[in-house]
């Protein structure tokens, strides 16, 4: 399965796969109307209020599931590939979280309903931040266990500081909303958060993907790289701020997600013929798919509960991260 | 048609005359043997009790009371030191009966107890009769009745004439975080009152719930009761009335601002949330 056939294969299963997921994304929801009623209600302006429904509800939820899965993905794989690191993550690094922090302070000094776009800049800030920090503590051999420590640092102090500026709030429901910064959730939201987000997103997908040659070139160690042509400092600003647009954005108007984005690469690598270029959009695609597929589950699941995603891809992350750490050190040994 | 309606308005007008007149305290002396200095824990309590007390009975009440979102008496309540619900400062304060509701203040209530002071707890109402019924009781506690005979009086009085003026339409209620009051509580029993049907009620939800935008739009009620609190600071508890959906099923023809204090406790000033969705109903046609 690792020659070009079958590598294309997996991308056209996965993209099936995604496709199937969106749509049904676009079925799943607390009123229950046949999914051709749904569909044509979707692309017919005869619809009434399903038609509200549809477009103003369900879609903006559908693709936020669909691209913010795919920015987690993508940053996830491109994380794993420049540190060399297979524990690095946006969760586990502490962007999403520092992405979050930045986002709570937009959001709640009321910056972000001045100035729109200062929801998603702040979270991207933040994000910016939280990967410059872990980029310097792996320093340039790289230690599996400097990135994650320094991860869990900023991911301890951005959670805290999160919990401090919600509760700093003069709102009495803000400090209550750390559940949805900490665990993210696609709820209720609208079209105006897709605008927002959406545009960041795409940025930083541009900026991530074309990193793909030189990570190839980055497995076989920094030296190497920069003797095969690699200009590294390039690849640092661009794994940087792709994974601080994407992921800062993607926080913005989801809150954090775990997970995703370890899960998905390390499922996919053997697939790929472990070479980051081929890895990275199958990862995106991957990305997508777990994170639609979660949001389908906690609407069908526990349906007027408003479980959080975080739980849900927790739940399958954290196991799986305690065995891909087992693994790890014994390696190590 | 038209001099109905205008005898409706009249009669409206009176009732909230008459509500006017219940507030202020008429100061009475309370019976022989009666609490002397009462202390009350709980925002519903606070508010009985300062309608139901006599002249010097309540001592405090707590600082919940004092808050113009959650009390209808808010100002009334200025004139009393204000407790938080803590046993120390409770303890100080040496009183010869605590009111408290069934569900805040559990660990001081405990304490209170351990510690020898005559304790009376409220569970808060979810329908007319439970507000009838801890009017009486209190009543009863403070040697009051006869007061709180006259607020109950008035009570259904009020209520009377909400059978008169229904007009069937389908009121949601929505506040932050996308809650609404379904069958069993309080704000259903005030939408009943005043001649409405509770979209909670119909979609099953027993007492508060949640209420998925989706679910609310396709219903498309006649009326969306909103507390329309201005907040001092944004939060995501809120972002649901700004959604794009939202504004479009429940436009400004439909929303109807419902002060949450006026029927977050059981009192005769429910009477006011019973008032405003009525005339809001009137107001609208499908």
């Amino acid at each position: 399965m690792t020659g070009t056939a079958g590598y294309r294969l997996l991308l056209a299963g996965l993209a099936v796969v995604t496709a199937l997921l969106f749509v049904c994304s676009l079925l799943v929801g607390p009123a229950e109307v046949d999914a051709m009623t749904s569909l044509r209600a979707l692309v017919s302006d005869e619809g009434g209020l399903m038609t509200l429904v549809m477009r103003e509800i369900r879609l903006p939820r559908a693709i936020l599931g669909l691209s913010i899965g795919a920015t987690l993905g993508l940053s996830g794989a491109v994380l794993q590939g420049y540190l060399r690191n297979p524990l690095a993550e946006p969760g586990l690094l502490g962007i999403s979280p520092s992405a979050s922090l930045g986002a709570v302070i937009a959001l709640y000094t009321g910056v972000a309903a001045a100035f729109p776009l200062g929801l998603p800049l702040a979270a991207l800030a933040g994000a910016a931040l939280a990967v410059l920090v872990v980029r310097v503590m792996a320093g340039t051999d790289g230690g599996v266990l400097s990135v994650i420590l320094a991860g869990v640092a900023v991911s301890a102090f951005a959670g805290a500081m999160t919990s401090l500026a919600l509760n700093l709030s003069a709102n009495p429901y803000a400090a209550l909303e750390i559940v949805f910064w900490m665990l993210g959730s696609l709820t209720d939201r609208s079209m105006t958060h897709v605008w927002l987000a959406l545009p960041f997103m795409a940025f930083g997908w541009a900026m991530l993907a074309v990193t793909g040659k030189a990570l190839d070139a980055l497995t076989l160690g920094p030296d190497t790289a920069a003797s095969l042509g690699v200009d590294l400092k390039r690849v640092r600003f661009l794994a940087v701020f792709g994974t601080a647009a994407s992921v800062g954005a993607a926080t913005a108007v989801a809150g954090a997600i775990g997970f995703v984005g370890l899960v998905v690469p390390h499922l996919l690598r053997p697939f790929t013929g472990s070479l980051p270029s081929r890895l990275l959009p199958a990862s995106a695609l991957g990305g997508a798919a777990m994170l639609l597929a979660a949001d389908i589950l906690v609407r069908v699941v526990m349906p007027g509960r408003d479980l959080k995603l975080g739980v849900l891809t927790a739940l399958v992350g954290a196991p799986f991260f305690l065995w891909l750490v087992w693994r790890t050190r014994r390696r190590m040994v | 048609m038209a001099r109905h309606r205008h005898r409706y308005r009249h009669r409206l007008a009176a009732e909230a005359l008459a509500l006017a007149a219940l507030l202020p305290l008429p100061p009475a002396a309370a019976e022989e043997g009666a609490p002397r200095r009462v202390v009350s824990l709980n925002v519903c309590t606070d508010q009985l009790a300062m309608l139901i007390a006599g002249e010097g009975q309540l001592h405090s009440v707590s600082y919940m009371a004092q808050l113009p979102e959650a009390s209808m008496l808010h100002e009334e309540a200025a004139r009393y030191p204000v407790n938080h619900g803590l046993a120390e400062e409770v303890f100080l304060m040496q009183p010869d009966l605590v009111l408290t509701g069934t569900f805040t203040t559990r660990a001081t209530t405990a304490l209170l107890r351990r510690l020898g002071f005559r304790i009376e707890e409220f569970p808060p109402e979810t329908s007319f009769d439970d507000v009838r019924e801890n009017m009486l009781r209190l009543g009863r506690l403070l040697g009051r009745d006869a007061r709180a005979a006259e607020l109950v009086a008035a009570l259904d009085r009020g209520l009377a004439g909400g059978a008169a003026g229904a007009t069937g339409k389908l009121v949601a209620t929505y506040s932050a975080n996308s809650y609404t009051s379904g069958g069993g509580s309080l704000a259903g029993a005030v939408i009943e009152a005043a001649g409405l049907k509770n979209l909670g009620a119909r979609l099953g939800i027993a007492g508060a719930g949640y209420l998925s935008l989706e679910s609310l739009v396709l219903a498309n009620p006649d009326l969306v009761a909103v507390d329309g609190r201005e907040y001092d600071a944004p939060a995501l508890a809120v972002e649901n009335f700004v959604h794009p959906a939202f504004r479009r099923v429940a436009g400004d023809t439909k929303l109807v601002n419902v002060p949450a204090r006026s029927w977050l406790c059981g009192g005769p000033f429910n009477l006011e949330a019973v008032r405003i969705l009525r005339a809001a109903a009137e107001g609208t046609g499908r």
